[in-house]
C-alpha cells in the first residue's frame, strides 16, 4: 500500500535530498507533500493527511518542535510518526523532541542508510 | 576555549558535512586569526548568527564556481549559473557545518541558538562586522579551489560580568596568599 509522506524543511535542497532518499529506500511512496515551515505543513495537512512526516527543527514562522507539539495535540495527526531531521544535536533538544512524541531523530549530515534505518521500524 | 580547539571543531564539522552529504574530501589549509572580517570581495558568502552565553557569527565563503560545484554535488545535478537552488544549497551546507560546530561548542560554552542562514552573492562587495572580536579563518581546498569557514565568538554581557567577578575573586585570593 502506498505511503503518503510530508517533508518539512525551509531548505528546498534538503527536501529534494530527502525525497530522493525515500525513493532509494524503496519506500512504497504515494504522494509526497513539501512544506517550508511548520505553519505551512499544518495548513497542507488539513486537506491531505499523510502516513509519515520528516521534519527539520530550525525553521522560520513555526519551528519543528512547535509543529510536533501541534501534531500530537490533534486527534487527526497524533498517531502519524514524525522523524526529526536536523542539525540540532544537543541532548536537550533531542530529549525535547522525544518528550513531544517524535518517533525518531536523525542528525544532519545524514546518510541514506541512516534514514532507511529509522524508516525500517516505522513502515 | 583555545584557538586550536575552535579550528579542530570547524575542520571536523566541515569535513563531516562535505564527506557525508557531498562525497567531497576536503584538504586542510593553514588556519589563521584575523582582526577584520576576512570576507572575499566577490562570490558567495553564507552567514549564520550564534546566540547564547557566548555569541557571534559564522560564515562560509567560496567563489561562484565553487558554489555551483558544491550545490551540484549536493543535489546531483549540474548548475551553469548561480540561481536560487545554488544559494539555497550553500545556505544549507552552511547551516549543517555551523550547526554541528554549535553543537560541539555547546559542551563547553553552554546552550546556543543558531539563526536561519542568509546567503549573499555578488561582485565587488565588502563585509563588515561591528564585533571587535577576532575571526578564526579555516580554509580548505575543495575540488581544486579554496573555500573558507569563518567563526567569530565572544562572551555575552552576562558571561563577561561572570568572568570579571571570577577574576576579581582570584585576585583577592592571590592578595591574601601574598
Amino acid at each position: 500500500m502506498a505511503l503518503d509522506v510530508m517533508i518539512v524543511d525551509d531548505s528546498a535542497a534538503i527536501r529534494k535530498i530527502l525525497h530522493r532518499v525515500l525513493v532509494q529506500a524503496d519506500v512504497p511512496l504515494g504522494k509526497v507533500l513539501e512544506a517550508g515551515d511548520g505553519r505551512e505543513a499544518l495548513e497542507k495537512l488539513k486537506n491531505s493527511p499523510v502516513g509519515l512526516i520528516l521534519s527539520d527543527i530550525n525553521m522560520p514562522n513555526m519551528d519543528g518542535l512547535e509543529l510536533l507539539g501541534a501534531l500530537k495535540s490533534q486527534d487527526s495527526t497524533k498517531s502519524v510518526p514524525v522523524i526529526m531531521v536536523t542539525t540540532e544535536g544537543s541532548s536537550s533538544r533531542v530529549m525535547e523532541a522525544v518528550n513531544l512524541g517524535a518517533s525518531g531523530y536523525v542528525r544532519k549530515p545524514f546518510t541514506a542508510e541512516q534514514i532507511k534505518e529509522k524508516l525500517a521500524g516505522l513502515i | 576555549m583555545t584557538q586550536d580547539k575552535i579550528v579542530e571543531l570547524v575542520r571536523h564539522a566541515t569535513k563531516d558535512v562535505f564527506g557525508t552529504m557531498l562525497g567531497i574530501e576536503l584538504e586542510d589549509c593553514e588556519a589563521k586569526l584575523d582582526v577584520t572580517v576576512p570576507g572575499p570581495t566577490e562570490g558567495v558568502v553564507a552567514l549564520v548568527g550564534l546566540a547564547g552565553q557566548w555569541a557571534g557569527s559564522g560564515t562560509f565563503c567560496c567563489s561562484a564556481e565553487s558554489a555551483k560545484r558544491v550545490a551540484g554535488q549536493l543535489l546531483m545535478q549540474e548548475f551553469k549559473a548561480i540561481d536560487d537552488e545554488v544559494l539555497d544549497a550553500i545556505g544549507e551546507v552552511t547551516n549543517m557545518v555551523l550547526g554541528n560546530v554549535k553543537t560541539a561548542l555547546e559542551e563547553e560554552l553552554g546552550p546556543m541558538g543558531l539563526s536561519i542562514p542568509t546567503v549573499i552573492y555578488g561582485r565587488n562587495f565588502t563585509t563588515r562586522s561591528v564585533a571587535k572580536s577576532r575571526w578564526t579563518v579555516v580554509p580548505f581546498v575543495c575540488l581544486g579551489e579554496v573555500v573558507e569557514v569563518h567563526l567569530c565568538l565572544a562572551p555575552g554581557k552576562e558571561e563577561v560580568a561572570s568572568l570579571r567577578a571570577a577574576k576579581d575573586q582570584l585576585s583577592e585570593v592571590l592578595t591574601l596568599l601574598k
